[in-house]
């Protein structure tokens, strides 16, 4: 070994020390339970180290070649979305007590990470108006398939779950995927203009139904009446699941008092930021009556010997760990840093700021679909929306785009690729979005559908 | 073991049957079972109607760091379950033959006690396994 | 300064924001006017409310109740606690990576592609396997992502194999990712040297084995020496190998899974490749497969096309989905800066220096623990604490004795085949003088045990807080933080 590596402590004077207590010469005899036939016969052929500075040169280099969003506002939404983050969010999950640590085993020496990952799951419920949350999920995508397996596995001789068509095309794609390796039936509740079709999901609910998954906004942007599909599941025995943007529940009525029994989503609009599409942090919460059922882990309050309030892993029973080949969820990590982020990021705007930035939102899209609609451009949405709506062109999405970006701008979602909405384009307006930002893309768009 | 358990059968999954009326049992687990468990704090139940099945699953008990399957030693359908456990798991801890039984079964084939164990038969079986 | 014991809700203060919006520049738009009154909040979300400064020392105070491997010594085996580099933090956080849009065309990515397709490559040549998917989350779902082509691969054969086969002494993930995948799990059992037992592997091997799934070195931290063997004996039968890779740390550019017979492996990123931990997440785990898998990988692929990156779902055979997106990219950035870091050579001394560690450490502690494997180990080893139990002292005492040392205790009650178990991982990255400090401070502990068990027994001493009482967190689970609850114990406190 040399000393060329500064992640390698061991200097030749340590390697010796410690080999002569092995009473060893070399590493190699360490390694001689390896049989030969399998033993690398050279190095591995990848690309040599680079120095520090070299290093940030060219990962500068690469992450130059990406526009961001600093560089050119951003209309993307469909599930990730640019948000202002407080700069004390990155500032406070940069501490290393917290990012260097790993689950917290050890309730003594880890009450901040408990502690914090208590407070998330209460500020999630806040939100959803549910009793119950877990620490976080890879990402609201797995928690949406999370929550089907769920429902099926808690209901007896139902093994089907009906998802909306307007719940996000990649939670279908990962429920579908799910559902096969746990064999257990999906089928999809088709739209009437842009939310379910409520004659179709009386027409298929059944008494084999398990539960109905809707998302709210749905991801057209338009916000589904949860109150009527809760009517109709409950009549069929079937539970109710929603996908929800956790933003968007400042404003909007909490799923929770509207009867929904499972509540998922993911937090990346509140504190995580876009990233290329992860990591991100889904959530998990559910009515009392779940909190035993729920995946993944979960903390809870206690005390000590002498009544002190403390915080450790609870209902750990449940856990794949323990149940092994009976456990109803394989899943082990959590997203406990970006749940520490969106936990910092909820407690910066607090109960004021995150209604002041939700109804930003709803201004925003309105200003922008109103601004469009007087340009001559067809909202489609004829339900309300949150923080996007479709909006359609006289020209294919993809063609619109690259122009738009020699404009200066990212374009919107195009409709086309999962739903076959040709000409058809999805656009979110953040509160990043100043007016003037929104009026010159107004702007672009009228000159680039025009041109 | 005191003289109340004198009438319970056994199984070697450890659970006791306690025969309260014609075709109807009552059924828990042994001492020896709640103190290898050790604190118990949630009881899976089957619900009423469930038909069970003699030494298969019909619940599971939990304690912090671990979760058993709960074996039923006979067949037939569940008519009572003990939901007092739901909020007080530890009644099986304190009083496993009285306050922390699981469930009452109408038999479907009442031949199935006759391969169970008596007190004595099941003391003997702990034993073994001890030793 | 008196110890600071606040939930963040027991701090808020109606009025106090933390925060800094512009004012809206747009017209203003009245709720009721747009939505349906039901659908409206009628309550605000009971989010806290505190200034800047509040918040900063509110989290402040909790991380300085957490312990992570930059505060001391963190030896919890199979975990791979090593050091998380700094400068891959500065690289994830460059906007040009942190602030683009997944939808974003892929001509404006180009960058994020080439260094995802690069990242697959060479996890391939560390693997020995022919392609890797970056999709998978963490390595539970990259163990299920596995199984799911195991399982596609049987069926496009046209068989439906139901028996995965796992060691007694495999990661609990294992058996859940193979039921979660459909599989019924057979476990088999270790024979007395902790390794595969050939024999008994035989008799379970049939034309219904879908897959035997490994971890080499295996959670005890020995090497699978009849691996070659093993993999002919599943081979044969028409099964494949999983390699479970989160004792990948052990074998960089020693040998690879490819090389061993494996057929499916995934990798644990935020392990072998410094992720961080992040206090449970998030990790990245992704999936390499040989030639007959890859028809059955995830999709959308990360693929080159001349000098262009691009993202192509047009797979038929696919597997379908199994995350949003492409995989948790900020880890994988993280893992690639890492990588580069390191190069060919120094990823081998890597492995040397955890495997060379964990020897040391293993023999300093040999007289004082029994030793149920006293052979050659890789990057970690077990011991049991049954000899300290005979004399009233559990494996979970001498752990929490390890706190007021500051140490973070190894991984303990794993494998479940080793009585009081004490698994421990060191890693390449302690110093000798980090190792040896721990090696006393053990040997103190052990002849506590013999002298004056108390100590032991009764600890932690130094810690912020004392055991906790699980059973009650169990049994009547508070989950969250209830103001109203609170309000009345006081309210209940002043009547009384």
């Amino acid at each position: 070994m040399t000393n060329t590596y500064r992640y390698l402590p061991d200097t030749k004077q340590d390697q010796e020390e410690m080999l002569k207590f092995l009473n060893i010469s070399s590493v190699e005899e360490l390694f001689e339970d390896i049989p030969s036939e399998i033993r690398l016969k050279g190095e591995l052929d990848i690309p040599n180290a680079d120095s520090e500075p070299v290093l940030l040169k060219k990962m500068s280099q690469l992450a130059a070649r990406n526009k961001n969003a600093n560089d050119y506002p951003t209309f993307l939404g469909a599930g990730t979305y640019d948000h202002y983050i407080p700069s004390v969010v990155d500032h406070m999950i940069s501490r290393s007590e917290f990012y260097t640590a790993y689950t917290p085993y050890q309730p003594e020496i880890s009450q901040g990470e408990l502690q914090a990952i208590f407070e998330f799951q209460t500020m999630v419920c806040e939100l959803t108006g549910m009793d119950a949350a877990n620490s976080s999920m890879y990402d609201g995508f797995t928690s949406l398939a999370e929550a089907a397996s769920l429902a099926v596995a808690s209901a007896k001789k139902r093994s089907k779950v009906l998802v909306s068509n307007g719940v996000h095309p990649e939670s279908r794609a990962v429920l579908q995927t799910v559902a096969r390796g746990q064999e257990y039936t999906v089928e999809e509740v088709s739209l009437s203009s842009d939310v379910t079709d409520l004659d179709q999901l009386k027409a298929q609910i059944a008494e084999d139904t398990a539960a109905v998954i809707v998302q709210y906004p749905n991801f057209f942007g338009s916000v589904e009446d949860l109150a009527e599909i809760k009517q109709i599941a409950e009549e069929k025995g079937a539970l109710l699941i929603v996908s929800s943007n956790p933003l968007a529940l400042a404003l909007l009525q909490s799923p929770g008092k509207l009867g929904a029994d499972i509540v998922i989503g993911d937090m990346q609009p509140l504190g995580i930021p876009m990233s290329f599409g992860g990591p991100h942090c889904g959530y998990f919460a559910v009515k009392q009556k779940f909190i035993r059922k729920i995946p993944g882990r979960i903390v809870g309050q206690t005390q000590d010997e002498k009544g002190k309030r403390g915080f450790v892993l609870t209902l750990q029973a449940r856990e794949q760990h323990i149940r092994r080949d009976k456990a109803s969820s394989n899943i082990c990590s959590n997203q406990a840093l970006n749940a520490l982020a969106s936990s910092i990021c909820m407690t910066a705007l607090g109960k004021q700021g995150i209604r002041e930035m939700a109804m930003q939102n709803i201004e925003k899209a309105d200003y922008m679909a109103k601004v469009l609609q007087r340009k001559g451009f067809i909202v489609m949405n004829k339900s309300a929306f949150f923080n996007e709506f479709v909006v359609e062109l006289p020209r294919p999405v993809k063609e619109v785009n690259s122009k738009l970006l020699e404009a200066g701008f990212i374009g919107g979602y195009d409709l086309g690729i999962d739903y076959g909405y040709e000409n058809q384009m999805l656009i979110a307006v953040t509160e990043q979005r100043s007016k003037e930002e929104i009026d010159q893309f107004a702007v672009a768009l009228e000159a680039v559908v025009n041109g | 073991m005191t003289n109340k358990t004198a009438n319970l059968l056994y199984s070697k999954e450890h659970e006791w049957v306690l025969s309260l009326e014609e075709n109807r049992v009552r059924i828990g687990i042994s001492e020896y079972a709640q103190k290898q468990l050790g604190d118990i704090v949630f009881v899976e139940n089957p619900e009423v109607d469930d038909e069970i099945t003699a030494n298969e699953s019909m619940g599971t008990i939990e304690s912090v760091k671990a979760v058993s399957d709960i074996f039923s030693p006979v067949s037939g359908v569940v008519v009572r379950v003990n939901e007092e456990l739901e909020d007080s798991p530890a009644l099986i801890n304190e009083q496993p033959y009285e306050e922390g039984w699981l469930v009452e079964v109408e038999l479907s084939d009442p031949g199935e006690l006759e391969s169970l164990l008596n007190e004595d038969e099941y003391k003997a079986f702990i034993n073994e396994g001890e030793e | 300064m008196a110890e600071y014991n606040h939930l963040i809700f027991e701090v808020s203060r109606p009025g106090r924001v933390g925060y800094s919006l512009p004012k809206s520049d747009v017209e203003s738009v009245n709720l009721e006017d747009k939505f349906p009154k039901h659908l409206i909040r009628d309550e605000a979300a009971g989010l806290p409310e505190v200034a800047e400064l509040d918040l900063v020392r509110h989290y402040t105070a909790l991380s300085n109740k957490n312990h992570g491997i930059d505060n001391g010594f963190y030896p919890l085996g199979s975990c791979t606690m090593k050091y998380n580099p700094k400068v891959n933090e500065v690289v994830a956080r460059l906007a040009g990576f942190s602030r683009i849009h997944p939808y974003q065309p892929t001509e404006t990515v180009q960058g994020a592609l080439e260094l995802m397709y690069n990242l697959q490559e060479e996890l391939a040549v560390i693997t020995g396997m022919d392609a890797v998917t970056l999709q998978p989350s963490a390595g539970a779902q990259g163990e299920w992502t596995g199984l799911m082509m195991v399982r596609a691969y049987h069926e496009q054969k046209g068989e439906t194999r139901k028996k995965v086969l796992v060691p007694d002494s495999a990661h609990g993930t294992n058996p859940a990712s193979a039921s979660v995948a459909g599989y019924k799990t057979v476990t088999i059992p270790s024979n007395e040297n902790g390794l595969v037992d050939l024999e008994e592997l035989k008799k379970h091997v049939d034309k219904d084995t879908a897959a035997l799934m490994l971890t080499n070195p295996n959670t005890l931290g020995l090497f699978e020496k009849e691996i070659t063997e093993i993999a002919a004996v599943v081979h044969e039968a028409g099964g494949l190998l999983y390699y479970d890779g989160a004792n990948s740390n052990a074998i960089l550019g020693k040998t690879t899974p490819g090389d061993m017979g494996f057929d499916v492996v995934h990798l644990n990123l935020h392990k072998t490749f410094t992720g961080p931990h992040g206090g449970g997440g998030p990790g990245s785990g992704p999936v390499g497969v040989k030639e007959v898998l890859l028809p059955y990988l995830p999709v959308p692929r990360v693929e080159k096309d001349g000098d262009k990156f691009l993202l192509n779902s047009n797979y038929p055979l696919s597997i379908g989905r199994v995350k949003g997106y492409y995989g948790n990219f900020g880890i994988n950035v993280r893992a690639y800066s890492y990588i580069r870091t390191m190069g060919p050579v120094g990823l081998r001394e890597v492995s040397e220096g955890a495997v060379l560690h964990a020897n040391y450490l293993r023999k300093r502690l040999d007289p004082y623990f029994e030793s149920p494997y006293p052979q050659i180990c890789k990057h970690e080893f077990v011991l049991s604490g049954s000899r300290q139990k005979k004399l009233g002292v559990r494996t979970l005492d001498m752990a929490k004795r390890l706190l007021d040392f500051g140490y973070h205790p190894p991984t303990i009650y794993f494998p479940l085949n080793v009585e009081e178990c004490l698994m421990i991982e060191p890693t390449e990255t302690e110093s000798k003088e980090t190792m040896d400090a721990f090696a006393d401070v053990m040997i103190q502990i052990a002849k506590e045990v013999e002298e004056n068990p108390g100590v032991v027994l009764d600890a932690p001493h130094t810690t912020i807080i004392g055991r906790l009482d699980e059973v009650q967190a169990a049994r009547q689970p508070i989950v969250r933080y209830i103001k109203e609850k609170e309000e009345e114990q006081v309210k209940d406190g002043v009547k009384a």
